[in-house]
């Protein structure tokens, strides 16, 4: 009976496994296929897309575009993140509740709508078609993920230890610096790291405020797969899966050590 | 010559008609009390009784609705809480869970600007006289409750404060280690000099550690004074009975020729007209406050101004000494300790007993 329930256990967990990995996983192998066309399974074996994707320069502008945008968006996020996160902690005050849902809502409202918004919002500032405008929008997307997770980690701290440092003679900034961002870093870490990949992968919105300049890589793994479906599309898209898998592992890992 | 300095000296906190007001509610209603440098006094009280608000008004974390707080003579009402040069130890210690005892202790230096080396050397000065030397490099998670609390007093007395505060001290240490620690906070304390406000609701550590107690009660000092002031001397029902055991005995007042009488349905109590307590009968009915070590049984009919007579209900072996729960006339009981064996080992519970007490033993307050 303990056997039964333990085998049906494993089957569905494996179900569940292979239905969520497989439909990214299974571009990795065909990255390294020697023929000219996406092919499943792979044949033999070659580092060639990457090669020639990594030396390609619209392929290399796109990657320089992703990255400088991405890590722009996670500062910008963790800091007005942070901060917001830490206000709410610590402050009761009326329309806190309000404050919050406004700040949470990108999560829940449809990107679709988001993207056309910021786009005739956008438009009018001059910001369509520029860095700064993919970073301010992906940063709009990212800060609730900030707030959440240093939310998290704030209401694990003993309440009594910024008063203890205030009466101790610190400054709110130096309360902040020795106390508060030691004790909160896991939850800083892991939304910064959260704020990067929410940047890294973004689509809908990028698609409104990009033009060929300014194009990140999902638009142009996007735009590929609508011309031709070679295998260096799935390089990037490997490229791309790893270094997000790598932000996550890293998020989770940072947490593991801090607590 | 020492003590004619300090006498003169400015008190080291004066609070002066402090009033919080929490919307029409009065958490502190005139809160008025001087301490002196290296005084050590304790807040008593039940829950909601104003203790915990005062100490926060002291540390700045609770500004009052009015009144004025001085520490050494200067106006602090409006300083800050970083700016006061204010110990505090919390209840929960709130020591810094990422940082080692001694960096803990070197904290309110770091605060100050002082340097590591000179951090350093103090706080393990002061972890040599809390007795943890050993526990320097150590985390608060690898230390027990008791050496928790003993950093977090280091912490709270390594930059030399004006004053400091113990909010609940001993709240969270096992019962056992609760008296050891009183003690060695009171010496620990002394040795350094520190002038120290605490809060507790236990009256006997109280007792132990305090030069003067505090009482307070719906936001009000009930009264302030020596132990011994507080025991001797109650000036409240209240004081009387928070402040060790009490039997309150109510009755009527008589003045006689030569004393001032209080008496109830087969019990009276009298001092002379000139005993200053004999003012506080000044009403028609008054309260006698009878310690249960102060009553003595006594064989046959016993005479004079102060004595009983009641029907033992329970009579208690306690090893050292015996309690008797007494059902006096009108139906009221009390507690009587005795040490008197021999006395008490003819008498059983059913018994009608008739007992007695000094004069200079009770306290009379005005109903």
């Amino acid at each position: 009976m303990d056997k039964l329930r333990r085998i049906l256990f494993w089957i569905i967990v494996g179900a569940t496994a292979i239905f969520l990995l497989v439909p990214t996983l299974i571009i990795v192998p065909m990255s390294f296929t020697t023929t000219a066309a996406l092919e499943f399974p792979p044949v033999g074996f070659t580092l060639d897309w990457y090669a020639k994707v990594l030396g390609a320069p619209d392929w290399q502008a796109a990657l320089v575009n992703s990255l400088m945008v991405a890590i722009a968006t996670a500062i910008f996020a963790t800091v007005i993140g942070t901060a917001a996160a830490l206000a709410l902690h610590a402050h009761e005050f009326r329309g806190k509740a309000i404050i919050l849902g406004l700040l949470l809502s990108p999560m829940v409202t449809p990107l679709i709508v988001l993207a056309v918004g910021m786009y005739m919002v956008f438009a009018g500032w001059g910001l369509v078609a520029t860095r700064l405008g993919l970073v301010f929008a992906h940063t709009v997307l990212a800060v609730p993920f900030v707030v959440v997770s240093v939310l998290a980690s704030a209401k694990m701290m003993n309440q009594s230890l910024v008063p203890a440092s205030l009466g101790l003679g610190a400054s709110r900034w130096f309360t902040f610096r020795r106390v508060t961002l030691p004790l909160i870093m896991p939850g800083v870490l892991s939304g910064a790291v959260f704020a990067f990949i929410t940047s890294w992968d973004e689509i809908v919105v990028s698609m409104f405020l990009a033009d060929i300049q300014t194009r990140t890589v999902p638009i142009m793994i996007w735009q590929q797969v609508r011309t031709n479906l070679d295998p260096a599309t799935a390089a990037v898209a490997a490229i791309l899966i790893f270094i997000s898998a790598t932000g996550v592992v890293l998020s989770y890992k940072i947490r593991e050590a801090r607590s | 010559m020492n003590a004619a300095l300090q006498s003169k000296a400015v008190p080291a906190l004066q609070l002066e008609g402090i009033q919080k007001l929490y919307g029409t509610v009065k958490a502190l209603d005139n809160i008025s009390f001087d301490l002196r440098k290296g005084e050590f006094l304790t807040m008593l009280g039940p829950s909601g009784s104003g203790k915990t608000t005062s100490l926060r008004v002291i540390a700045g974390f609770v500004q009052p609705t009015a009144g004025r707080l001085l520490i050494d003579g200067r106006d602090m009402t409006d300083v800050p809480p970083q700016k006061r040069n204010i110990g505090m130890m919390f209840q929960d210690y709130a020591l810094f869970p990422h940082m080692t005892a001694l960096e803990n202790v070197g904290y309110p230096l770091e605060t100050r600007g002082v340097k590591r080396a000179e951090r350093e050397k103090r706080g393990m000065e002061m972890l040599e006289i809390v007795g943890l030397a050993h526990c320097a490099k150590r985390y608060p998670r690898e230390m027990s409750g008791g050496q928790q609390q003993r950093v977090a007093l280091a912490r709270a007395l390594v930059f030399k404060p004006d004053i400091v505060l113990l909010d609940e001290p001993m709240a969270a240490l096992d019962k056992k280690l609760r008296g050891q620690m009183q003690i060695e906070i009171m010496h620990i304390t002394r040795q350094v000099g520190a002038t120290v406000v605490s809060v507790t609701h236990d009256q006997e550590e109280a007792l132990v550690m305090s030069d003067r107690i505090a009482i307070f009660k719906d936001g009000r000092l009930e009264q302030i004074g020596t132990p011994q002031e507080l025991y001797q001397q109650p000036r409240s029902e209240f004081v009387a009975d928070f402040i060790g055991e009490a039997n309150l005995l109510r009755g009527k007042v008589r003045h006689t020729d030569d004393s001032v009488v209080v008496e109830g349905d087969g019990w009276i109590a009298s001092v002379p007209k000139t005993d200053p307590r004999a003012q506080a009968a000044t009403t028609a009915n008054a309260c006698v406050v009878l310690r249960p070590e102060q009553i003595h049984l006594v064989e046959g009919g016993a005479d004079g101004g102060n004595r009983g007579e009641g029907v033992i209900e329970d009579k208690i072996y306690l090893g050292v000494e015996y309690r008797l729960v007494v059902r006096m006339n009108d139906g009221a009981k009390i507690n009587v300790r005795s040490r008197d064996l021999a006395a008490i080992a003819g008498v059983n519970a059913g018994d009608r007993i008739r007992m007695a007490w000094s004069a200079s033993d009770i306290v009379i307050i005005g109903a």
